[in-house]
């Protein structure tokens, strides 16, 4: 097993393991350590010195072991696993945070005051940390600060609330880009295809339909590969 | 020596490989010549498996695609940004010019969005009609073959439909309209706006062995791996290479300036390599700038010497003047019969498939000049930022807006593909006023002077984008939709967006019969000096409301062949 499975298994462990780790403060941050180290990812079209700047972010930790079970535990009580897809765990949305944090530093204060603001709250109702709650006390927390006056400006709300609704942003959008959570929605693209319309049923539903004279002006998929010729009109020919 | 000299004398240098230096290029190579292509960025194809972005998933990247890095998004194929580390430019008197620059073979081409529109006849006459700017000094008639050869060169796919003011050109089929591009057609008809299928330089049919057709991935913007879509890389300067003529690329060379002789004529261009920061020069009959209007003009401006003590071809003094950049403003609505969508691939080509060329008549309105409208929205790939205010629409429904657990899965998919979005791109009025020019205080990490920008927009283009705003929030209500955001009050120039943020800026070394009055005659030929061309956008002297790349590529072959005849005469 290398880090990074064992970083999984770990980041797995403390959601699957109920939540055992209250109360007791990490020796060292082997996760963070372990999130440092992350094999190469595939290709995707970087220029030397962006591949020198994602490993210089991989190589640094920001949050600690305990930051990133509360993550682990929150981002789980956002989007609670789906039992075919998965949840934020299968979706690597810890790893996605961490990340984001140290590639956009803004978010870092909010982040983590956010963080220490849960166990702050935590410890003083129910004497114990966020990640170690019952799902009850969490949730109770968390339904205090979960929802926002959509009238007032994202900056003017209490910190808290922007901390919530930045790991509820996170969360989901970590979960959607990934492999599982784009499952789940059914996304159907970035693949070759042949586009040749809206489906028949789908324009019923919605009450469309495409007009004989604009489709006159549209491509034969049939004849996508024949050479283009034309008239000196500008007349398609082929 | 400290001056590395190559002896190679070529017959022309084209500085740039991008539209302008690409097209010419290919014109130049294609006549058998020989040519140095000298680009500031490196060697891109997007056929390389190392620098393909193209079907890409968002989890491979660890920032899911943000905008860190590349302002456009991480999958985004162009190198380079509005700011660029190491290579400064300035502002001047408070006044804002964004400038984005993409180092790379084949430049910004390979991330634009191929709206391939030709100027029509008023484009080129404008000041007949309204009294302001200045008409070019030559007319559609003058362009339309070249048009017409761009056409089938790259392909560009649209429809005849026999506008005054929107030339028919050799169109390949269009695609089908979307979704929510029916419900555009129907809300625009509704307010008596025009709407075509769109015109974009996509392949939607084979028209060569070199390069494969569209397989509508909509992911233009990374570049594409089979050569579907136009970049000047992959569609002119590969094909160059493969001609009779010579074509020796630098890359990662950045060009300081054009060196002279004791009669003031070009010798060639010097640059520095990247790879060992030293300065290097070349050798050419004949320079052909095409580094982007800004660029060229930098470069220009730097190239002084006792002949051209105010810079190359500067005797007017008009050089970096009469900038300008589209005019841009942009809006969004929420759609709910686009909610609950049943959902397919529909990510088509990499843009849209209709659009709305400009419909009305200014004499009826408080501003000059027209927009035409781009629109944008469906069911797209999840990017960074997707699921972000999740369900912020339930606003519209008195529905709490937050929360967390399962509720926000079906959140996701009740909304998704729910938002249509509109941009206007329109024409702006050139002033002398606007202008780049040499920063005295700056230069950059190749120790060469850097540009700093005077830019203001004027009345007439803040009225145009208050118009922009109106005409969207009306498009989104015949949609049946909720217009997203507050109207952008004048405070805040009605939405228009900043100088340079359209990325079309032109007009630098604009083009007129008078050398008093501008900086290249007709064939973008310097007045002051015969053997220095600029081909990028450097010599238009308006932009019309169309997107300025295919005219970029319509005028640098023109000029091209210009070069070619005069090279054959021996008249430079």
């Amino acid at each position: 097993m290398d880090r990074r499975d064992s970083l999984r298994s770990l980041l797995l462990g403390s959601v699957a393991g109920g939540l055992a780790l209250h109360g007791c403060k990490p020796a060292d941050n082997e996760i963070a350590d372990a999130l440092g180290t992350q094999a190469e990812e595939h290709l995707f079209g970087r220029t030397p010195e962006e591949k020198e700047q994602i490993a210089k972010l991989r190589a640094e930790a920001f949050f600690n072991d305990h930051e990133l079970e509360t993550i682990v535990v929150l981002a789980s009580r956002i989007l609670p696993p789906h039992p075919e897809f998965g949840g934020p765990v299968e979706a690597e949305v810890p790893e996605f945070i961490e990340f984001m944090a140290k590639d956009i530093p803004e978010l870092q204060t909010t982040l983590r005051g956010g963080l220490m603001w849960l166990d702050h709250q935590s410890n003083t109702q129910y004497g114990i940390e966020f990640k170690g709650a019952t799902e009850d006390q969490q949730k109770a927390l968390m339904d205090t600060i979960a929802f926002y006056d959509p009238e007032v400006r994202g900056d003017e709300r209490p910190l808290e609330i922007q901390f919530f609704s930045l790991m509820r942003n996170l969360t989901v959008c970590g979960y959607y880009t990934s492999k599982v959570g784009i499952a789940e929605l059914g996304y159907k693209g970035n693949s070759p295809n042949v586009w040749d319309g809206v489906p028949q049923e789908v324009l019923d539903k919605h009450g469309m339909a495409y007009e004989e004279e604009w489709l006159a002006k549209c491509v034969d998929q049939s004849r996508r590969n024949e050479t283009a010729e034309w008239d000196e009109e500008g007349n398609l020919l082929t | 020596m400290q001056i590395k000299e190559n002896p190679t004398v070529y017959d022309a240098i084209i500085v740039g490989s991008g539209a302008g230096g690409g097209m010419a290029t290919k014109v130049l190579a294609d006549a058998g010549l020989k040519v140095a292509v000298v680009e500031a960025g490196p060697f891109f194809d997007p056929k390389n498996p190392e620098q393909q972005t193209q079907l890409k998933w968002p989890y491979e990247s660890p920032r899911r695609g943000a905008g860190t890095v590349r302002d456009f998004g991480e999958f985004d194929a162009a190198y380079g940004g509005w700011e660029i580390e190491g290579e400064p430019y300035t502002r001047k008197d408070g006044t804002q010019f964004d400038w984005f620059r993409s180092h790379m073979l084949g430049g910004r081409t390979n991330h634009w969005g191929r709206i391939s529109l030709r100027f029509g006849p008023l484009d080129f006459k404008h000041k007949d009609v309204d009294g302001l700017g200045d008409n070019w000094p030559i007319g559609y008639e003058d362009v339309k073959p070249y048009y017409d050869k761009v056409d089938k060169l790259i392909g560009v796919f649209g429809s005849k439909e026999n506008l005054p003011n929107e030339p028919d050109g050799f169109f390949l089929p269009a695609p089908k309209p979307r979704l929510h591009e029916l419900y555009y057609i129907k809300a625009a008809r509704k307010s008596g706006i025009t709407v075509i299928p769109s015109r974009l330089s996509m392949l939607t049919k084979r028209i060569n062995e070199d390069r494969g057709v569209c397989f509508y991935c909509g992911q233009c913007s990374r570049a594409c791996q089979v050569h579907a879509d136009f970049s000047a890389g992959t569609c002119l300067i590969f094909p160059a290479q493969k001609s009779r003529g010579q074509v020796d690329l630098f890359v990662n060379c950045v060009v300081r300036e054009v060196t002279t002789n004791e009669e003031g004529r070009a010798t060639g261009v010097s640059y520095i390599n990247k790879e060992d920061r030293k300065e290097y020069t070349l050798k050419g009959k004949v320079v052909v700038l095409a580094a982007s209007a800004c660029s060229s003009a930098r470069i220009l401006l730097n190239s002084k010497s006792k002949q051209h003590p105010n810079g190359l071809g500067n005797g007017s003094d008009l050089v970096g003047k009469y900038l300008h950049d589209s005019t841009g403003s942009s809006r969004a609505g929420f759609i709910p019969d686009l909610m609950n969508r049943d959902i397919y691939n529909e990510d088509g080509v990499g843009g849209m498939h209709v659009y709305s060329p400009w419909w009305l008549d200014n004499r009826k309105l408080d501003f000059p000049r027209g927009y035409h409208i781009e629109v944008w929205g469906g069911m797209g790939m999840p990017n960074y930022g997707f699921g972000f205010d999740v369900n912020e629409f339930n606003k519209f429904f008195g529905l709490p807006t937050g929360g967390y657990g399962d509720q926000l899965r079906a959140d996701v998919k009740k909304y998704y593909g729910a938002v249509v979005g509109f941009g206007g791109r329109g024409e702006p009025i050139a002033l002398k006023d606007n202008y780049c020019e040499i920063d005295p205080t700056t230069v950059d990490q190749f120790g060469i002077p850097v540009l700093r920008f005077h830019y203001k927009w004027s009345d007439h283009e803040r009225k145009q984008a208050r118009h922009m705003q109106s005409t969207f929030e009306e498009l989104i209500h015949n949609m049946g939709g909720e217009v997203l955001g507050n109207t952008p009050s004048a405070e805040q120039d009605y939405g228009l967006a900043a100088p340079g943020r359209i990325i079309h800026e032109v007009g630098t070394t604009r083009m007129g019969d008078d050398p008093k009055t501008s900086v290249t005659n007709r064939y973008q030929q310097l007045h002051e000096v015969d053997n220095v061309f600029i081909t990028d956008a450097g010599p238009f002297v308006s932009q019309g409301d169309k997107n300025c790349t295919w005219t970029i590529l319509a005028l640098s072959m023109r000029a091209s062949e210009y070069i070619v005849d005069q090279l054959k005469q021996q008249n430079i």
